[in-house]
């Protein structure tokens, strides 16, 4: 970290290609109190990288990707994501939710094509893309039905089709399996990885997941509550392309180990 | 067949229902022979709108009372959805407006009625003013209503991907708005032709309202009966074409309607 923040002020937006430093937020309540969502956090991604937030629930993830996301305002601090001060909605960031949030008037192309109709991009010319996207997460064929004539798990890949249709260069996903059953939840962990290698995107995943995290991601950012804090960065050093054998391994067993002795006190994650 | 009728047993019992009333109805005034003018048999009413339908005076008749409900929908539709746009995006026009509209909600619309006469005359127009008056409200809460309920999370989703405040307006909250919309039309076309017969009871010289009256003063009770009888084949009618127009355009919505994928 600290050499990372010696380099040359130019070449360290080239290098961290999401850059959060001194990030506050205070929520006013509605009864006039306030809530310290995130206190003082600072972290780094590289372009290209993969990294998992993890904490306890209420511990301020929404929060932080809501910043990213241009969603909400900052109390205090910067948040910057491809060397732009991040104040309202980049077309650079594309987002996955927690539930799929498609459109059930609009056909599983028409949701795909939500950016590129909102951003004024040229319609055909993205529709291919689209296209593509949705024959990559196995959705071809589908285009033309509506949401409600799709499985759960199906509507979350359009989800993130969607999110990546405009081709953005930071995707930013809150819990995005977390409604899923354990199969389709491995299968899209292993989709996310293949179409992470293919559109070499940098991903801020949030998940409730110990083993997802570690699985996925290059960097895990643990985080502690009250307010929401970043406990500690653990480089994962597992090889890639990862296999889901790798899960059952001491290296990864120790990760996970490491990681859930911060939430052994408050037990429960989510 | 049969396994039709075993689910849907109402497909064979209402018109069992409609044939054994008629017949009961008709049985029982025979019977106890009760002056036409009072209550006409099933039959004589069914003659009395024979009669009608061939009759060119009553199909001018109906014509003018369909006109005046289709206006006052029509401008009760236009206002509402002007209304309800400005009050659901603007909080303060909702603010200062609500009150008001709920203030003339509580008014009982037929008591307008002779004062629509006094401004706007016995002709048509103040058919058409009652008509609208009278639906425009349900129309209006369904607009406002349709347009709040836009999910959040889908609200949020938009603005992510950079959406403009109009863009939210048109690509979320009006298509969320659709099926309330349908189902206040649905209402007000019905409250429409309401609006249209009650006008013309309290004063004009032609439409439907005008020939029950005009039955009533000769006591020719079946006609009166066989003009009510027009009158809700009128409001089914419209029902019918608003749902389709439902189905078609918030067909999303229609979940109990959907047989298979
Ligand atoms: N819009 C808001 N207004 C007030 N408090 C909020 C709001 N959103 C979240 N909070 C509070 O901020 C804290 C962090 O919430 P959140 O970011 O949703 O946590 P997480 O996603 O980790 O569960 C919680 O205590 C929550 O109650
Ligand atoms: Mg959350």
């Amino acid at each position: 970290m600290t050499q990372d923040q010696s380099a040359i002020q130019d070449a360290s937006s080239e290098a961290s290609w999401i850059s959060v430093s001194g990030l506050h937020k205070i929520y006013k309540t509605r009864a006039g109190g306030s809530t310290h969502a995130l206190a003082d956090i600072n972290f780094k991604v590289r372009k290209g990288e993969f990294i998992s937030i993890v904490g306890p629930s209420g511990c301020g993830k929404t929060t932080l990707l809501n910043v990213l996301a241009g969603l909400i305002s900052k109390t205090e601090g910067s948040a910057q994501v491809a060397g732009q001060e991040v104040s309202k909605p980049l077309p650079e960031i594309g987002m996955v939710f927690q539930a799929p949030t498609l459109l059930p008037w609009r056909t599983i192309l028409g949701n795909v094509m939500i950016p590129v109709e909102i951003q004024k991009r040229d319609k055909k010319q993205y529709k291919q893309i689209a296209m593509d996207l949705l024959k990559l997460v196995g959705l071809d064929g589908f285009e033309d039905k509506y949401p409600n004539e799709l499985s759960g798990g199906m509507q979350q890949r359009a989800g993130i089709c969607r999110a990546l249709v405009h081709s953005p260069s930071v995707l930013l996903m809150d819990e995005p399996f977390g409604a899923l059953d354990a199969m389709t939840r491995e299968y899209m962990n292993l989709e996310l990885l293949r179409i992470w290698k293919e559109s070499n995107q940098t991903i801020a995943l949030v998940t409730h997941s110990i083993t997802e995290a570690v699985f996925l991601s290059d960097r895990v950012i643990v985080m502690s509550p009250r307010p929401g804090r970043i406990a500690e960065i653990i480089s994962i050093d597992l090889p890639r392309p990862r296999t889901l054998d790798m899960l059952t391994s001491d290296a990864a067993g120790a990760y996970v180990q490491r990681i859930r002795h911060y939430f052994s006190s408050s037990n429960v994650i989510e | 067949m049969k396994e039709k009728l075993r689910n849907r047993p109402e497909i064979f019992l209402v018109p069992v229902v409609f044939i054994f009333v008629m017949w009961l109805w008709e049985t029982l005034i025979n019977r106890l022979e009760v002056k036409e003018t009072i209550l006409p048999t099933p039959s004589r009413i069914g003659e009395a709108l024979i009669m009608q339908f061939q009759n060119a005076y009553f199909w001018q008749n109906a014509w003018v009372t369909t006109k005046e409900a289709l206006y006052g929908f029509f401008f009760a539709t236009l206002f509402a959805i002007i209304v309800g746009t400005f009050v659901s995006q603007i909080k303060i026009v909702e603010k200062t407006v609500m009150p008001y509209l709920v203030g003339f909600q509580a008014i009982p619309k037929v008591a307008l009625a002779p004062i629509f006469i006094i401004w706007f005359g016995f002709g048509q127009t103040s058919k058409v003013v009652m008509a609208a008056t009278i639906a425009f409200f349900p129309i209006l809460i369904n607009i406002i209503e349709g347009l709040k309920s836009a999910d959040s999370d889908r609200i949020r989703m938009l603005r992510v991907f950079g959406a403009t405040r109009y863009q939210i307006f048109r690509k979320v909250q009006v298509p969320s708005a659709m099926p309330f919309f349908f189902a206040g039309l649905d209402v007000g076309i019905l409250l429409a032709i309401l609006g249209a017969v009650v006008g013309e009871f309290l004063g004009s010289q032609e439409g439907l309202g005008n020939m029950v009256l005009v039955s009533q003063y000769n006591f020719e009770t079946p006609t009166m009966f066989a003009i009510l009888i027009v009158l809700s084949l009128m409001g089914i009618f419209a029902h019918i074409i608003v749902r389709a127009f439902q189905k078609k355009f918030a067909f999303w919505a229609d979940n109990s309607h959907i047989v298979g994928t």
